[in-house]
């Protein structure tokens, strides 16, 4: 591997201790760590001239010696700035350790099973060796790799056949760091039987002063005629990396959105990897980047259509100030027999400086000869006309530039579905839009979205 | 009492290239004065630059809104000193609704002249009743701002904005271009409800027919970046016997 040789021992070490630490585990799980440290000591962390990293060094994580810190312990006075509303559940990891004495349960119907990875690894749960590393490509993706090397806590949530699940789920994930810079590699399953419905948000944040590494995987399986919604909301401070991986399976007729919002972090990888298996599946990949300073927001789409009559939607939509370097990289692969597939990609820009950088590119690949692909991608500034349009009709310069900036990110809130998590995001984005240079509070706490038929009597 | 509007000697460029040549115009609470001039005279740069779009050099001149420099001021303090230009192509700004813009706008100003926000409840009634004047359907309202209104719902839509802002100067910028008559008659049917003896509105028009349903106190005639004559109601009609042409003739002889 290509790492300096005294953090490649740390990773060594850290691994040995690891696997001291968790040597009454099951031997398949032990199998497949060794496997996937192997895996990563091979190939080491990716390069720029890696074609999927192009745009993207983690020099910057390659060089620090990260260590394990599982028994990061906050108090519960430290979550609460956190906690939601209208969540069926919420579950608290720290550092990928599920901590159920932080966690909130109110309602949640029977069968639903919501709890630590860890229990089902003790539990030798049939299901989780069945489905657990299946979907991600630890050949390929070193931090995949790295996280199932080191995985051995985070969120499994079964939702049966036919159960509609109504409340969110909400998995909290906390980085905790001290004075050492600290890994966490948080592993999360999401099996929806057929027929099922849910709503999962993972929610990454951080505490602590010093360096931390978040790096997470989710293995999400959406069996025939599932209908999920995942959202990962990535709110880290400046000083944490997070690197996540979104690895969804679906079966027929399964209908999956996934929607990501990147808001903080220094250096942040958002890996979404839909594989549409099934006959008649559809899937939105819905997401919106908002960076300042030197952040840096890498977004990987990997669409596969395996299957005929799939169709993919992607809508990113990116505001950049400062020194931000953005990317949005939508690959799209439509297999030999997935024909009739209907897959459309589109990346919105806006940079508000001179320095913000984004970079974007589609690549298809298409082996079917049936099939409707399109691509499409703007880089832009906030419309001076509208601006001044705005801004004629007595809205000062500020709000009308905020305005125009929650009504770019609002595109992307408006594929959210109405509800708790909606508002939460949108609570979330008109915070952030205040950071952009220029920026005011406008009246009224809530981005009113044309077509919200709450926005005329509101 | 002073003029609401004074302009006085306005020169403005774009590219160093000069459009105005020397305005002079005084417009004082309670009339309707239209200007009227070919394409090109500098018509809609007029609007623009009282309008303060920053896409004008303003060389010389002065223009006075209620005895303040105008020119000194941003889009919107010269909103909140009671400007409102009506756009001749209005912006489509997708993702906010026409309700919301129109609430912040008028709460933006009423904020700046030192009143209380008006609250959903309060302005839903007024809005209703100004939808109705202008017949424009509820539904657009939730849409976002003129995104794919017809070229008649758009101007309409402005009509709706100066019916709601109630400016005390109302600049209307080629707001009768491409409307059929029935639109028009809508359009002008606005404008008219809102004459009063405090408000003054300027009409900049290519062509007499708005006039004969907005029927102004003042005609000027605009060509080549300068005012060529100032008359009447009478002015408009002459000007569609006889055309621009001989208006031009006139300054070369003058």
């Amino acid at each position: 591997m290509s790492t300096v040789p005294s953090v490649r021992n740390n990773y060594f070490q850290c691994f040995a201790e690891f696997e001291r630490m968790a040597a009454a585990e099951a031997p398949w799980l032990r199998e497949l760590r060794r496997e996937a440290f192997a895996q990563f000591c091979e190939k080491g962390l990716p390069t720029t001239h890696d074609e999927d990293w192009r745009f993207t060094s983690v020099s910057a994580i390659e060089n620090l010696a990260f260590h394990l810190m599982l028994d990061a312990r906050v108090s519960p006075h430290q979550i609460e700035p956190w906690r939601v509303r209208g969540a069926g559940c919420q579950l608290v990891f720290l550092n990928g350790n599920f901590v159920p004495e932080l966690s909130l349960r109110n309602k949640l119907a029977d069968g639903i099973e919501v709890t630590g990875l860890a229990q089902q690894f003790s539990n030798g749960a049939r299901t989780v060796q069945r489905h657990f590393g299946r979907y991600v490509d630890l050949d390929r993706d070193s931090f995949s790799a790295l996280n199932t090397a080191f995985a051995q806590d985070g969120a499994y949530v079964h939702i049966p056949r036919g159960v509609v699940v109504e409340e969110p789920i909400y998995l909290l994930f906390v980085s905790v760091s001290d004075a050492l810079p600290v890994m966490s590699h948080p592993r999360t399953l999401i099996l929806a039987d057929e027929n099922s419905q849910a709503t999962i948000v993972e929610e990454y944040v951080s505490l602590g002063q010093g360096t931390a590494l978040c790096n997470a995987v989710t293995e999400l399986v959406a069996a025939d005629n599932a209908v999920l919604s995942h959202y990962r909301i990535e709110r880290e401070q400046a000083n944490t990396f997070n690197i996540s991986t979104l690895s969804m399976h679906q079966g027929r007729s399964a209908n999956v959105a996934s929607h990501s919002v990147l808001l903080g972090g220094a250096l942040v990888r958002n890996n979404v990897h839909p594989v549409l298996a099934g006959e008649g599946g559809e899937c939105l990949i819905n997401g919106l980047f908002l960076g300042t300073g030197r952040q840096h927001l890498d977004n990987y789409m990997l669409v596969e259509h395996a299957s005929p009559h799939c169709s993919s939607r992607q809508f990113y939509n990116g505001i950049l100030d400062d020194h931000a370097h953005g990317v949005f990289h939508g690959r799209i692969i439509v297999h030999k027999d997935a024909q009739k597939t209907d897959a459309k990609q589109t990346n919105r820009n806006l940079l508000i400086s001179d320095d913000a950088q984004i970079d974007t590119k589609p690549q298809l690949e298409i082996h079917a000869d049936d099939v409707k692909c399109t691509h499409g991608a703007t880089i832009g500034q906030l419309d001076e006309e509208a601006l001044f349009y705005l801004r004629s009709r007595g809205i000062g310069e500020a709000s009308a530039r905020s305005l125009l900036l929650r009504a770019f990110a609002g595109e992307c809130l408006a594929r959210m579905k109405q509800g708790p998590v909606r508002r939460h995001v949108e609570a979330l984005v008109n915070q952030y839009v205040l950071r952009f240079a220029h920026t005011v509070q406008t009246p009224g706490a809530q981005i009113h979205l044309a077509g919200d038929l709450g926005a005329l009597a509101s | 009492m002073g003029a609401l509007l004074e302009v006085a000697d306005l020169h403005a460029s774009v590219d160093h290239h000069e459009i105005l040549k020397g305005i002079d115009m005084r417009v004082n609470a309670g009339e309707v004065h239209s200007i009227m001039g070919p394409n090109g005279s500098g018509k809609s740069t007029l609007a623009q630059v009282l309008a303060r779009r920053d896409a004008y050099d303003v060389t010389s001149g002065s223009v006075q809104l209620n005895g303040k420099d105008l020119l000194a001021m941003k889009p919107e303090e010269a909103a909140w000193e009671g400007l409102f230009m009506a756009f001749q192509y209005p912006v489509e700004i997708p993702g906010i609704s026409n309700s919301y813009f129109l609430r912040t706008a008028l709460n933006a100003l009423r904020k700046a002249r030192g009143l209380d926000e008006m609250t959903a409840m309060e302005f839903l009634p007024m809005f209703r009743e100004k939808l109705s004047l202008l017949e424009m359907d509820d539904k657009l309202m939730n849409r976002s701002v003129n995104e794919g209104f017809s070229g008649g719902e758009k101007k309409r839509n402005e009509i709706l904005q100066m019916a709601v802002l109630e400016p005390t100067l109302a600049i209307l910028d080629e707001t009768d271009s491409g409307l059929d008559i029935d639109a028009l008659r809508i359009v002008a049917k606005g404008v008219n409800a809102m004459r009063s003896a405090e408000r003054a509105m300027v009409v900049v028009t290519h062509y007499q027919r708005l006039l004969t349903y907005i029927v102004p106190d003042y005609v000027h005639v605009l060509v080549d970046g300068r005012i060529v004559r100032s008359g009447g109601p009478e002015l408009a009609l002459e000007l569609e016997e006889t055309g621009y042409g001989s208006m031009e003739a006139g300054t070369t002889a003058a």
